[in-house]
């Protein structure tokens, strides 16, 4: 476009032919030019969990990437696999696009698929993710189903060095419904938290960190009221094992 | 390398005939073996660090460049002064060079001094694809040496380039194992009381920024001329000879501080440009850079060519001595550097209340003021320490090490100092030897934002990336004043291909003419360029994954000759008007 206009411009003033023309020169379309497009497959959270009441779990926290500063394709997925039942307790998938809003957060809308043991839910997601003063890596969502309901979900996490390589990760993950969904088991209200401490050592550049730590998940209102009719347990410490994983 | 002079025959029978050389270079792919790791990487005529390739000035060479690889290539002729289509940068000054094909490059050599090449393609150049130039003046040399060494530097990491850079988006301290500590708190706590160390980690947990934030990529292995520390490239000398040491930092992304413990080393050229001669007993070369310095090792020992990485995380090193085989004592790297406010002077969101730093007085180093005053004599300290009295909140840890240097921020955590304690060469201590260039007023002034988010490893000029970027237009024949502004807290060497970069020290006429300018946190830093090369040239950031990520621009030279015929004399047209 540039060149053109320039190429124009030169014509119109008749310069002489001994000038350097724009329109010879080469056009930058090496890949320095183009955006930078990245890719990367993270496990946050690969783990297994032990219950104070003997409950076996396979959990995972995974996303994985592709695309620009501007623009980013993300896959989340969330699992709690019963180990003895052989079932899914959590099973959720989120594809979303990511776009930044502010020097660091950015936003992310899109759609979650909950396909647990029990019924499915499908939610619209609007979301920001980003570093808040202080270095907590915040997460905020908004969700609405497909049954109309709406609920909101907050995860923080803040890592201490010990050292250089053994670091100490407190993660606090709260959901609040706006309406109740008694199918799925949610109350109106403060639905659950998760709090994790996790130590990990950086074993492999941060490529793999395997850690142990220690769990709490905690059901609150009419939440734990369908738990306890359920018969399932309001509150759980798990004892953890896992590794971090970043490829 | 095989390089054969064609012109030899004909030059014999007619004197008179220009020099000409003819030079071969393919593209490999080789594997490097630093002694720590072997990997596979790109060299030219099969290794890493390529050939040192030795040009006479006024020769016209001719380069033939064979790409072996399965991708496209190029090289760049880092400082070289040529038409702008033979500077070898794919999408601005030429296509490339495709797989498996041979681009022959010729220019006419019309300066002299020490330089380097490298790859301008992708991440070739951190993967390996480097090597030096070394030409010899047309005249007599303005000091003397016996004989002579290339003292290649690099930061060679086990990772592929392009991995490192993936990595750095993902995680931005991906590659930092310099990070504070909680155990470093504590050791703050007992030092300066646990709510002075408290506010001061808040403060930056504010910015969301580390002090710690010095060297970005960690975990190289530090090589001289290709050889690892344990590997100890050695030159060998006689004892009472001058030898002349050609360092070129061809790292991805290392400063290095080097020192030979033991000799003085005076510096007698910076960047391919003569220097009036300064001994010093260290000096801090940054990416792309090039110094000469000539040291006289007089008795029959082992002198140790030490070079630690400027953020401590590396080093390299080799020998001096008599005898293949000798070695002189390893110095043990010291503490690394930690950035103070005063190396966040540039940053915006400065105005957190309680950390008011007087943002003018540190970010405004303003370089023409300070030639009114004092200039001169820098290494007196003439600095006015009132301007200093801002920063003292009581509350704030100021850690920087006392020392001073007008080209970092007051108050700097980065003031390099000697380990001897003896002399660190500053920019304010280059002077040139003879100046290139008349010297006049600029006819105007551009300025150049340095700017970044550390946190999206994102990088840009004025807040713009390379791939957003409109290019930089110039006039032909005019002399342009660049202003960088760091507003990031990393230090960027900054490259402008096809013209001089004179550094503004203040030193007016004999102000150094540069290729390549290190432009420190907090710190604004000017140099002047003659627009006296048409065409289209690359400007940008040498550190690898700055200049990938998008601190970057294209520059066009509008106007002015036709550039294939005359550019080689084009140092003759000092401040010509078209």
């Amino acid at each position: 476009m540039n060149n053109l206009k320039l190429s124009a411009l030169m014509l119109a003033m008749a310069l002489p032919a001994t000038q350097v023309m724009a329109s010879d020169m080469p056009v930058d379309d090496s890949g320095r030019k183009d955006a930078l497009h990245l890719w990367g497959v993270q496990f946050e959270e690969l783990e297994y969990r032990y219950s104070d009441d003997d409950e076996e779990l396979g959990v995972w926290n995974a996303d994985a990437f592709y695309g620009t500063d501007e623009l980013k394709f993300r896959w989340l997925g969330k699992g709690e696999y019963a180990i003895e039942e052989q079932a899914y307790e959590t099973l959720e998938n989120q594809l979303v696009l990511q776009t930044p809003i502010s020097a660091f957060f950015d936003a992310k809308a899109g759609v979650r698929f909950d396909t647990p043991e029990g019924p499915d839910r499908t939610y619209g997601v609007l979301g920001v993710t980003g570093l808040a003063p202080q270095w907590f890596e915040v997460d905020a969502n908004l969700y609405v189903s497909d049954e109309g309901d709406t609920s909101a979900a907050l995860d923080a996490e803040y890592e201490l060095l010990l050292t250089n390589h053994l670091i100490l990760s407190a993660a606090l993950d709260a959901t609040v419904a706006f309406s109740e969904d008694e199918e799925i088991g949610v109350g109106k209200g403060l639905v659950s938290t998760e709090t994790g401490l996790r130590l990990s050592y950086d074993l492999i550049d941060r490529a793999l960190s395997p850690y142990v730590g220690v769990v709490h998940e905690r059901k609150y209102g009419d939440t734990a009221d369908f738990a306890r009719a359920e018969g399932g347990s309001t509150e759980d410490w798990f004892a953890v094992i896992g590794a971090r994983v970043a490829f | 390398m095989t390089k054969s002079l064609v012109a030899g025959a004909l030059g014999l029978l007619m004197p008179a005939l220009a020099l000409a050389g003819e030079y071969n270079i393919s593209v490999d792919r080789v594997m490097i073996d630093t002694g720590d790791f072997v990997k596979e990487g790109i060299g030219y005529n099969g290794s890493s660090p390529g050939p040192v390739l030795r040009f006479k000035e006024g020769e016209d060479v001719t380069i033939n460049v064979t790409n072996n690889l399965d991708e496209a290539t190029s090289i760049h002729w880092h400082g070289l002064i040529l038409p702008f289509d033979q500077d070898g940068v794919p999408g601005i000054s030429f296509a490339g060079i495709p797989a498996g094909e041979t681009f022959t490059y010729t220019f006419p050599v019309v300066q002299s001094g020490t330089y380097w090449f490298h790859s301008h393609s992708g991440f070739q150049e951190p993967n390996g694809a480097y090597g030096s130039i070394v030409i010899e003046p047309k005249g007599r040399e303005p000091f003397r040496y016996d004989r002579e060494y290339v003292v290649q530097l690099t930061d060679k990491h086990p990772h592929d380039a392009a991995r490192v850079m993936r990595n750095l988006k993902m995680m931005p301290d991906y590659y930092n194992r310099k990070q504070q500590t909680v155990g470093d708190f504590f050791s703050d706590v007992s030092e300066h009381g646990f709510m002075n160390a408290l506010s001061d980690r808040m403060a930056w947990g504010d910015m969301r920024m580390m002090k710690a934030d010095v060297e970005d990529v960690q975990g190289f292995t530090g090589l001289i001329n290709g050889k690892g520390p344990d590997q100890n490239w050695t030159g060998l000398f006689e004892p009472g000879e001058r030898i002349r040491l050609r360092f070129i930092n061809s790292s991805a992304m290392a400063y290095f501080d080097v020192r030979i413990p033991g000799l003085d080393m005076t510096v007698v050229q910076a960047d391919g440009n003569n220097v009036q001669p300064v001994t010093v007993d260290e000096f801090r070369i940054g990416v792309a850079e090039t110094y000469d310095v000539i040291v006289r090792p007089k008795t029959e020992e082992a002198f140790t060519i030490f070079a630690e990485s400027m953020g401590r995380s590396g080093y390299a090193r080799a020998t001096l001595a008599p005898r293949e085989g000798m070695e002189g004592p390893i110095p043990s790297l010291r503490d690394a550097p930690l950035l103070t406010m005063a190396d966040m002077g540039g940053m915006h969101g400065m105005d957190h209340g309680s950390m008011d730093m007087g943002e003018d007085d540190m970010a405004g180093m303003d370089h023409s003021s300070m030639a009114d005053d004092g200039m001169k004599s820098m290494g007196d300290n003439q600095m006015d320490h009132s301007s200093m009295a801002g920063m003292d909140h009581g509350s704030m840890m100021m850690s920087g090490n006392g020392a001073e240097d007008p080209f970092y921020a007051k108050g700097s955590g980065l003031v390099p100092t000697a380990a001897n304690g003896g002399k660190f060469l500053s920019y304010a201590d280059l002077k040139a030897q003879k100046p290139l260039y008349e010297d006049r007023e600029p006819t105007r002034e551009i300025e150049l934002r340095l700017t970044g988010n550390m946190e999206r490893y994102s990088w840009s000029i004025n807040g713009v990336k390379y791939e957003d970027a409109e290019a930089i237009k110039l006039q032909y024949g005019e002399r342009v004043r660049f202003k960088f502004v760091n507003e990031t807290m990393m230090t960027h060497p900054m490259h402008l291909h096809g013209m001089w970069s004179i550094l503004d020290t203040g030193a007016g006429k004999w102000n150094p003419v540069k290729h390549t300018i290190s432009v420190q946190p907090g710190t604004t830093v000017f140099m002047e360029t003659e627009v006296d090369a048409p065409g289209q040239w690359a400007f940008h950031c040498h550190l690898s994954y700055h200049a990938a990520s998008g601190m970057f621009r294209k520059v066009v030279v509008e106007g002015g000759p036709d550039q294939g015929s005359n550019a080689g004399v084009k140092q003759e047209q000092v401040g010509g008007d078209v």
